[in-house]
């Protein structure tokens, strides 16, 4: 079993390594640094860190204003809000002006868990990425959320990032390298591409490890910047492998999956099953209950590509084939051992 | 050569302001009818204060824009944008010819002010309160840095109504942001009608001393008293200074003047000329 540790919590050491390195940076809170994890920071730097109290629109718009200034501020409160509540500061006084703020949210998706709808958010990735100039990033463990961490704070510009409340499996050794923008195929494969964001990537990796063992060559692509998308990364996938699967934990309308396809729509039309909520609001729960029921599960993404497989083996069927990527032999089996759906 | 080119810039007498506040005032009008929308009423009203401002309180350089330790303005109310890019343009930041580009598509003189675009815009503001909030982290950039800049941010009055203002009220005095001037333009006129019948925003003293400001009341068309409070307000410590100015919506144009109709219109031909001929005549 891997480590476990929440990517918030990573975060909030990762701040105050950088904070030693660079004197620029200065940390708001909006009376939640317990929660979002800057507390460290602000027992470390007292003179740069700033609680702003529960007001986040006045949190960021300070923000601007002390980017105005050369500062890299770096502001935090849950998902909901510094997405929800402020979302038009972000947009008039951060993005318009393009300014060197970093909102890091914390608590975003479903598992933030027992708090229920009303902290659950599910729609920051689609409310964020369509503000022009913002770079949108999500990290999947611990060690992405340091090093991304580290990468906005020495790129310019206004940039939202999402951590969770919950402990994630650590899927990265400390010496992989990320880059905003770039995504990391944490998995190669040749049959069917699952690209996924956030704390899913580790549901994808196991999703492709049993799909493995019937015969599929799964590809595992970690988006962890939703904006600017990694447009090669996706064509590629389309092209190379006959199905893309997409799995966030954030709503489907909007997020990486809408992401994806816009891309693939343009480029290279491609049949993709997206995985994550539907159009719906949470509840309250366990992180992991909600993550079930909400069907955010490597199981789910198992099952999904599996449905793909024996729909497309129908179609192809009544022409001259199963429709999977094997050679077929004379007796109709195509060498895929079964896994493909083929008989 | 920078000491010299701040000795080259004498800060305007009374007399001398009264005369630049009547130009800006022309270019208001001028603007405005040049675009064929805008906002006139609130840019009249708050002539004044930019002037008294940009023409003597403020230490700034128009030849070194971005000059470290600058006092910096922050229009919270983004649409009173003719007024602060004739200040602007008049202080020699860029020439008056571009003032007649306002809101035309191309022109660096957006419809509310764009700091990547206008030089000497130190921010980007045109929704409401939130330029109150980014005034507020400059002036806590500077505590930082122990620097001697100063920030002033305009309000309006109907800005009053959003919450964010208020918000940005309670940190500026919790971080004891002394180096932090605001002015309120106090029209009295919203969109809608008067602030009291649209929403009640007075009594604006007591609300702003009760979240910790020093409060300073004044006419905002009386340089002189306008020149005493932003002397007031440096001299102020531990606190930050609100400076809540009585004037007029459209001050200076006679069928403007106390006129919620022209918050956001523009002249017409004949209007213009009127209006011009008031303000004291044009070229």
């Amino acid at each position: 079993m891997s480590k476990m540790i929440a990517t918030r919590e990573a975060y909030g050491k990762a701040l105050v390594k950088y904070g030693k390195e660079n004197e620029n940076i200065v940390v708001l809170d909006a009376d939640l640094s317990k929660s979002t994890k800057t507390a460290e920071f602000s027992t470390t730097f007292p003179e740069r860190f700033f609680n702003m109290g529960i007001a986040e629109q006045n949190m960021l718009g300070t923000a601007a204003g002390l980017a105005t200034s050369g500062k890299i501020p770096v502001a935090s409160s849950f998902a909901m809000f510094a997405a929800g509540r402020a979302f038009e500061i972000v947009r008039n006084s951060i993005c318009y002006p393009k300014l060197n703020v970093k909102i890091c949210a914390t608590h975003a998706g479903l598992t933030v868990g027992e708090d229920g709808a009303s902290h659950q958010s599910i729609e920051d990735l689609a409310i964020m990425r369509s503000i022009p100039n913002l770079t949108v990033i999500n990290p999947a463990d611990a060690v992405s959320a340091d090093k991304l961490l580290g990468e906005m704070i020495s790129t310019y510009g206004p940039m939202y990032a999402r951590f969770g409340r919950a402990a994630v499996p650590v899927i990265y050794s400390e010496d992989q390298k990320f880059e905003i923008g770039k995504s990391i195929t944490v998995k190669e494969g040749e049959d069917i591409t699952i690209i996924a964001t956030g704390i899913m990537v580790n549901e994808a990796l196991e999703a492709a490890k049993e799909l493995e063992k019937i015969g599929l060559s799964i590809r595992v692509i970690d988006m962890h910047t939703i904006k600017p998308i990694d447009e090669e990364a996706i064509v590629k996938a389309a092209i190379e492998t006959k199905l893309i699967v997409t799995a966030e934990e954030h709503s489907i309308i909007g997020g990486l999956g809408s992401a994806v396809a816009e891309v693939t729509a343009k480029e290279a039309p491609t049949f993709i099953q997206m995985i994550g909520v539907n159009d719906t609001f949470g509840e309250s729960g366990k992180p992991n209950e909600l993550l079930e029921k909400y069907g955010l599960t490597s199981e789910n993404i198992y099952n999904t590509i599996m449905d793909s497989i024996e729909f497309d083996d129908e179609i192809e069927d009544e022409e001259n084939g199963c429709g999977c990527s094997g050679e077929h032999s004379h007796d109709g089996g195509c060498g895929n051992g079964g896994g493909c759906g083929c008989k | 050569m920078y000491l010299k080119r701040r000795e080259n810039f004498m800060k305007q007498s009374v007399k001398e302001l009264k005369v630049t506040a009547g130009e800006i005032r022309k270019d208001i009008v001028k603007m405005v009818h040049a675009s064929a929308s805008g906002h006139p009423g609130g840019s009249l009203s708050a002539a004044d204060i930019l002037s008294a401002l940009y023409f003597n309180v403020m230490n700034i350089d128009p030849e070194n824009v971005k000059m470290e330790e600058r006092d910096k303005f922050v229009l919270s109310k983004g649409h009173a944008a003719p007024v602060l890019y004739s200040s602007l343009a008049r202080r020699g930041y860029f020439s008056t010819d571009e003032l007649l580009t306002l809101r035309k598509i191309g022109s660096f003189l957006q419809g509310h002010p764009d700091m990547k675009g206008t030089p000497g815009v130190e921010m980007s503001t045109g929704s409401l309160g939130q330029g109150f909030s980014s005034s507020i982290g400059m002036a806590l950039s500077a505590k930082l840095d122990n620097s001697p800049s100063r920030t002033f941010v305009l309000l309006g009055d109907g800005e009053l109504n959003e919450g964010i203002v208020w918000e940005a009220a309670m940190s500026a005095a919790h971080y004891k942001l002394d180096n932090l001037t605001a002015v309120l333009d106090y029209n009295g006129l919203q969109i809608d009608g008067p602030n009291d019948k649209v929403m009640g925003v007075s009594p604006v003293d007591r609300k702003f001393e009760s979240f910790g400001w020093n409060v300073i009341k004044i006419d905002g068309h009386n340089f002189e008293e306008i020149l005493k409070a932003f002397d007031s307000a440096k001299s102020t410590k531990g606190i930050p200074t609100i400076i809540i100015a009585k004037t007029i919506k459209g001050k200076g144009v006679s069928f403007m003047e106390n006129n919620a109709g022209w918050h956001g219109k523009a002249p017409s031909d004949e209007e213009l000329e009127i209006a011009l001929k008031e303000l004291g005549g044009d070229k």
